[in-house]
């Protein structure tokens, strides 16, 4: 494998630039950009879980000294997570022996980036119009229930002002680590957006809780990676942390002066882009249809 | 980064004989090649590189030599490896891997250098007796009962595929004598050359006939600091996790330490 420095540098600069921009890990951008850049999908998702680790824990010190982390919702998802990351690493492994990781990491990608930026796109759409039109509204509404706070076992979380049942947080834990673990991601893009719409869990906390439960998940995947794959490459992964710290910091500034649904907008299409470029790939006929790879018996 | 690096190698003359017309005296040519090291290094930016091995006849004969009827081929065989072969079909539109077959023990690259054109050297059968030349490299797959037509198919296409990433490479006129004993091969090193023990060998021909062959071993490692951590990821995997958890965590504080705002 040969790879050049400033190219991941510069790399890790982008992401991390949109990152702060967004607000957002940056892992799903960067498992893909690895992966166009010609790293094997089975070292761009447990080096760019390595990545994620750094610019996570970066926003997450902010979160705490304002303290809006909810630490023990956090801990809560994070013991899903551990058990969601544990069967991914599993299945990541299984699907590497049969030789469909690379289809696997890639459908993933397109379905999710695809669904969410989709999604993102038409209510940011939508938010840009009715500012035109001078309406405002709020996305959480208070008194409103739905069935999953209607399940048992619940449980009281003090920083979030909640009272749920512990068994949708588990499973969103578990589902947000089993994702983490296949494709490389934090998971935050999904987190973020089940957190205030599920859950109902106020938006000030959410970021912050979501980047605590995201270090810890993608720590634990990098370990399992680690030991059971040999895939994660940590020189690649701190040229891209390095970059991506560094980057993120000028973001944030960029993304004070956007307004909040064009910045939105922005992000969609280029969530939307990432998706229909690994689709491309997925679709036209490749080079060659002969691949190699290492291994067997 | 097209950075063409010369290994070199340094001359191995062990035995620079008077220029005596031994072959005549039923002493039999003798060919020797020599690596001034017995270890590369790669570095992460590697980008191919070169690789010159010099070589010696002994008991040449001159007259033989003078003609240009002395052959010779080098070779550089990289580790062998079980490989997987994998083919992708169209499926609902979109190219999954579908079929697959397993080789074992496939040479992970193969680099020849030769005097000349291959078919001036020696006929297909004798290429084929010596096993030399990646067309002649026996592809040995896991499941032998399997379709021979299939088989065939998996070994071209892994044959077609090493080809084209540039580990089985053929250099004509990569070996040069530079006198009438002297030569000097130059071989090609893929820039994603695998790392591990290589073999290079020599193969001595006179007027098309295959006399003699020679090796050496040559070991192509990471550098340095790259080789250290390589070794401690497949060793401890588990340590090296947690310490890629640690340099990114430390990496991340150093981030906010130094670009605070306030």
């Amino acid at each position: 494998m040969s790879v050049n420095v400033f190219v991941l540098l510069a790399m890790g600069g982008a992401v991390g630039f949109l990152s702060g921009m967004f607000g957002v890990g940056g892992g799903f951008l960067i498992t893909p950009l690895l992966i166009f850049y010609n790293i094997p999908p089975a070292i761009a998702v447990a080096t760019g879980a390595n990545q994620v680790i750094a610019s996570s824990f970066s926003g997450a010190l902010v979160h705490f000294k304002r303290k809006t982390l909810d630490f023990k919702l956090g801990t809560v998802l994070l013991a899903g997570g551990i058990v969601g990351a544990s069967f991914g690493a599993m299945v990541f492994a299984y699907l590497r022996r049969l030789g469909q990781l690379d289809l696997i990491v890639s459908l993933l990608y397109v379905v999710f980036l695809g669904v969410v930026g989709g999604l993102m796109l038409l209510e940011s759409v939508r938010a840009i119009s009715r500012a035109r039109g001078g309406q405002t509204i709020s996305l959480r509404k208070p008194g409103q229930h739905n069935w999953i706070h209607r399940l048992p076992l619940k449980m009281r979380f003090r920083a979030s002002k909640l009272f749920v049942s512990v068994i949708p947080v588990l499973v969103l834990g578990a589902f947000i680590g089993f994702l983490a673990s296949i494709m490389g991601v934090g998971g935050g893009f999904i987190m973020v957006p089940a957190l205030i719409y599920l859950l109902k869990v106020p938006t000030n906390v959410v970021i912050g809780t979501s980047l605590f439960q995201i270090i810890f998940v993608a720590a634990f995947t990098t370990i399992i990676h680690s030991t059971a794959n040999q895939t994660v490459d940590v020189v690649l992964a701190f040229l891209l942390m390095v970059g991506g710290v560094a980057g993120a910091q000028y973001g944030a500034r960029v993304g004070q002066r956007l307004r909040g649904e064009q910045l939105r907008a922005l992000l969609a299409l280029l969530v939307l882009a990432v998706a229909l470029r690994l689709a491309f790939d997925l679709f036209v006929k490749p080079a060659s249809v002969y691949s190699l790879s290492i291994g067997g018996a | 980064m097209r950075l063409k690096r010369c290994v070199a190698l340094a001359i191995f003359l062990a035995s620079l004989m008077p220029l005596g017309a031994s072959a005549q005296n039923g002493i039999p040519e003798g060919i020797q090649i020599g690596l001034s090291t017995d270890r590369v290094s790669i570095t992460s930016d590697f980008a191919g590189a070169e690789l010159t091995i010099f070589g010696a006849l002994d008991n040449a004969d001159p007259l033989i030599s003078r003609q240009g009827r002395y052959d010779v081929v080098v070779v550089l065989e990289g580790p062998a490896r079980p490989v997987i072969v994998r083919k992708k079909t169209r499926f609902l539109g979109m190219w999954i891997n579908t079929q697959s077959e397993v080789f074992k023990d496939v040479p992970a690259s193969y680099s020849m250098a030769l005097t000349r054109a291959p078919q001036d050297i020696t006929d297909p059968d004798g290429y084929r007796r010596l096993a030399l030349g990646a067309d002649n490299l026996y592809l040995q797959p896991l499941d032998a009962d399997g379709d021979p037509k299939t088989i065939e198919e998996f070994t071209a296409a892994l044959r077609e595929r090493k080809e084209a990433t540039g580990l089985y490479s053929t250099r004509v006129g990569g070996v040069r004598f530079l006198s009438q004993n002297l030569f000097r091969a130059t071989l090609t090193l893929a820039p994603n050359v695998a790392v591990g023990t290589h073999r290079a060998r020599a193969f001595l021909f006179r007027n098309g006939n295959f006399l003699r062959e020679t090796s050496a071993q040559l070991t192509i490692r990471k550098a340095g600091l790259e080789q250290r951590l390589y070794e401690f990821a497949q060793q401890h995997g588990m340590i090296y996790g947690i310490l890629a958890v640690l340099v990114a965590i430390v990496t991340g504080w150093l981030g906010r330490v130094i670009f605070r705002k306030d």
